[in-house]
């Protein structure tokens, strides 16, 4: 009897990273964030975040079957999305919106296209978009306090002028009641400043006052430790950056996109984010790179592989094009932040870079 | 000191331990030998003996058949005993020659020329297409047709390849080591032959023994240099290596003498030495049988012809139940259906795989990660090529750089989603090389 062996096309070697381990290795380095969270919100954040990572396994299983097609949900990749959906919600959010939000993200964003691998825009953005326009007030107030910190990040917003309170109750509430962004947003609105105060003048100075503080190095220190409002997943720079690191220490995702992308967050923003009358400062493109879903955005939403583009020339592009619209959003639209609508747009701009950034193979001369 | 390197590639686990430190062994000679007619790029030979001939180790058997094509030779000496369909060194059929021997390894006569460097470059061509030397690295091209550019095209430096980049291969790792003179040699007397001024051996850096042996070789040659290399995969193509070593960019579709280069394997130029001095010609190689099954890896001096099933035998033979058997490295060698085939000129290697890493995994959706578009040695789109030839779609399959591709297999290696690049690659070559006619 002959030896028979396996024949197959060359090569026959395979290194050891497959998409199981790239997927489970991306929800790995998103842990320090739910920690952080289940540290300032209590176990309502792990909750919903399971919510989430179910939901949106769930909703996949049953897809697949509906379309016969083997199911693939111990891939990790709809576990990751309905994770990414939740760290996307607050933490005062009822249950049924991580719920609602995962399975819109995977039937909308990622089935109906056919599958992984197979989706125009992030599904877990997509998510977040389907959950803005539906139930807005539920996706924007109602931010819950973190343990040791404030909503603002000001980190006595009491003591912002003597007595704030009595001062300009409006104000009050402003520094009390928002995110860091909001407070931003608002300050930049001249109708709220001119109605700080009878005195024009008096209510300029309390805005710049309250923006210096909004902006200032113990700000910031909360800002990077996350003891502020914000969403589950985002608040955390910290423990972002640290799950970054894993994920660039294993290759699974690439420096460019984040790099560019807050890169061009950071510079736009020292020039174009002062407030009117508030000069240059070298903490302001700080307090931006730091708030909002930047970090969570850059490093592990706008490097998921499927919408971005596979040159290299073109995630630059993307990176760019993503920091340009963040910071336009964020000052001159109309929501206090913009990283998760700049994402989907550069998501939609995907195959255009690409097909104009195709490599010239090795020895081609261009043409 | 940054090595030199090329841009992209991959970095597989070298696997050359089974293998390294075993001296070149010459093993018994086979009983039975088949000559394959197609063991080279060109046209087959042409038989010239018939079933029944008497031949002796290192007659002719065959003859070219063009230009580009190749003399065969007899590898012992006994009885032709059938010309027919035998397994081949890729895993397929094809016309060869049988020879059964008779044991006693009668030999044509060789001579030894003394001044073998001073002969007429003309005469030294002449051997080395008698003596029947193609590539030894794995393709095979002719050796005289490389050694023989057009009139318009100078040629100023002749490259040694002696990266050998495929994991587990030692062969000419070992060659370098213990024929380093004759290699040398070699490579003088290609460059004469070409009136090239310089020689460069490239060696990657995971052979520091034989970088040592040829730096210690060359020292009083002030026209060789030996490079060395940074490790990586596939450095040892011919593009690659040539960028590694000189900066210089072969362009696309080109031929190496388009910059002025000539690139062949060590073990092509110890053929060529051989050839010229003593009129031998290339009937036996060094072929690396190894792998985790093997009981006693080692790098065999083996006459062309010689089943593969002999090699691993004298190894000891296997200690574990065997997935796939390799001729050639695993990025780009040849799956054997059976131990049957027979060594070619072009077999550097045998390697045998255990059942787990022969495993074929499932194939999944691509991600568009980009993995393959960061890897690819010649700066291609893989994922888009794949995509293009799965949907028929021939023009974007060419923008993507389909016939660019040489197939080093970078680009599945590391897929995640252990997409078959390479042969979707191969199937678009194949269906638009048709198409074309």
């Amino acid at each position: 009897m002959k030896d028979r062996f396996i024949v197959s096309p060359a090569p026959h070697f395979h290194d050891q990273t497959t998409t199981k381990n790239v997927m489970w290795n991306v929800v790995l380095a998103l842990t320090p964030a739910l920690i952080f969270a289940i540290y300032f919100w209590g176990f309502k954040s792990l909750l919903l975040t399971l919510l989430g990572a179910v939901s949106a396994m769930v909703t996949e299983a049953i897809i697949q079957k509906l379309r016969k097609v083997p199911i693939t949900v111990s891939d990790g990749s709809a576990f990751l999305t309905g994770m990414l959906l939740a760290y996307n919600i607050n933490a005062g959010a009822p249950w049924w919106i991580p719920v609602l939000g995962a399975a819109f993200a995977i039937a909308i964003g990622k089935q109906v296209f056919g599958g992984l691998g197979n989706n125009p825009v992030n599904p877990a953005l997509l998510g977040r978009a389907f959950l803005m326009a539906s139930w807005p007030t539920l996706m924007t107030a109602g931010w819950s306090i973190p343990k040791g910190g404030t909503l603002s990040g000001i980190t006595d917003p009491s003591v912002i002028a003597v007595n704030l309170q009595n001062l300009s109750p409006k104000a009050y509430d402003l520094v009390t009641g928002a995110t860091p962004l909001k407070v931003a947003q608002t300050l930049r609105d001249s109708s709220f400043v001119s109605s700080l105060s009878a005195n024009a003048e008096q209510g300029f100075d309390l805005a710049n006052r309250i923006f210096t503080n909004l902006t200032d190095l113990s700000a910031l220190k909360n800002l990077f430790w996350g003891n502020i409002g914000g969403c589950i997943g985002e608040v955390s720079v910290f423990a972002l950056l640290l799950g970054a690191a894993y994920l660039l220490y294993k290759n699974i995702i690439e420096w460019r996109i984040p790099l560019f992308y807050i890169g061009t967050v950071f510079v736009l923003s020292f020039f174009l984010a002062p407030l009117k009358g508030s000069g240059f400062s070298p903490l302001l493109p700080f307090f931006h790179i730091f708030s909002g879903g930047l970090m969570l955005g850059a490093f592990f939403m706008a490097t998921d592989y499927t919408t971005t583009p596979i040159t290299k020339s073109g995630r630059i592009i993307f990176a760019i094009g993503c920091g340009i619209l963040t910071v336009v959003i964020r000052l001159y639209g109309g929501y206090p932040e913009g990283v998760s609508y700049s994402i989907l747009f550069m998501n939609v701009l995907t195959p255009l870079i690409d097909k104009f950034n195709m490599p010239k193979a090795f020895g081609r001369v261009k043409k | 000191m940054r090595l030199k390197t090329f841009p992209g590639g991959v970095h597989p686990p070298d696997e050359k331990k089974y293998s390294a430190a075993m001296p070149i062994t010459e093993i018994p000679l086979p009983q039975k030998v088949c000559i394959h007619l197609s063991q080279h790029i060109g046209s087959p030979s042409k038989p010239i003996v018939a079933v029944g001939d008497e031949v002796l180790t290192g007659q002719k058997i065959a003859e070219a058949t063009g230009f580009v094509s190749l003399i065969q030779h007899s590898s012992i000496s006994g009885k032709v005993t059938a010309i027919d369909r035998f397994p081949n060194a890729t895993g397929f059929n094809s016309m060869a020659i049988q020879i059964t021997g008779d044991g006693s390894d009668k030999w044509i006569e060789l001579i030894d020329e003394q001044n073998f460097m001073d002969l007429p470059i003309e005469e030294m061509k002449k051997r080395i297409g008698d003596a029947g030397i193609c590539g030894m690295g794995g393709a095979g091209f002719p050796t005289f047709v490389k050694l023989s550019p057009p009139a318009d095209k100078p040629i100023d430096t002749v490259i040694l390849n002696g990266v050998e980049c495929e994991p587990y291969l030692t062969s000419d790792h070992r060659l370098m080591l213990e024929k380093g003179e004759e290699i040398i040699i070699g490579l003088k007397l290609i460059m004469k032959i070409l009136c090239a001024e310089k020689g460069m051996i490239g060696i990657e850096a995971n052979k520091p023994d034989a970088i040592a042996k040829m730096q210690e070789l060359t020292k009083n040659e002030p026209h060789i240099e030996v490079v060395t290399l940074k490790l990586r995969y596939p450095q040892g193509a011919e593009k690659q290596l040539i960028y590694a070593a000189t900066k210089r960019k072969v362009p696309a579709g080109g031929l190496p003498l388009e910059v002025g280069i000539v690139v062949q394997n060590v073990g092509t130029a110890f053929a060529v030495y051989e050839a010229i001095r003593y009129k031998k010609p290339l009937i036996q190689r060094i072929i690396t049988v190894t792998g985790s099954p093997v009981v006693n890896p080692q790098n065999l001096l083996a006459r062309i012809g010689t089943p593969f099933s002999e090699l691993v035998d004298f190894c000891g033979g296997t200690k574990e139940e065997v997935g796939k058997v390799i001729c050639g490295g695993p990025m780009m060698g040849f799956a054997l259906p059976s131990l049957e085939a027979t060594v070619g000129k072009g077999s550097g290697g045998l390697v045998l795989l255990n059942k787990e890493t022969a495993r074929l995994k499932e194939e999944g959706n691509c991600l568009r990660c980009a993995r393959c578009v960061d890897v690819c040695p010649m700066n291609l789109v893989p994922c888009m090529i794949v995509s293009a030839v799965k949907y028929d779609n021939q023009k974007l399959a060419v923008s993507s750089g389909l016939n660019d591709c040489m197939k080093c297999g970078a680009c599945a290696y590391v897929c995640p989603a252990q997409i078959r690049l390479v042969q979707y690659i191969d199937t678009g070559k194949i269906r638009y090389a048709e198409a074309k006619k």
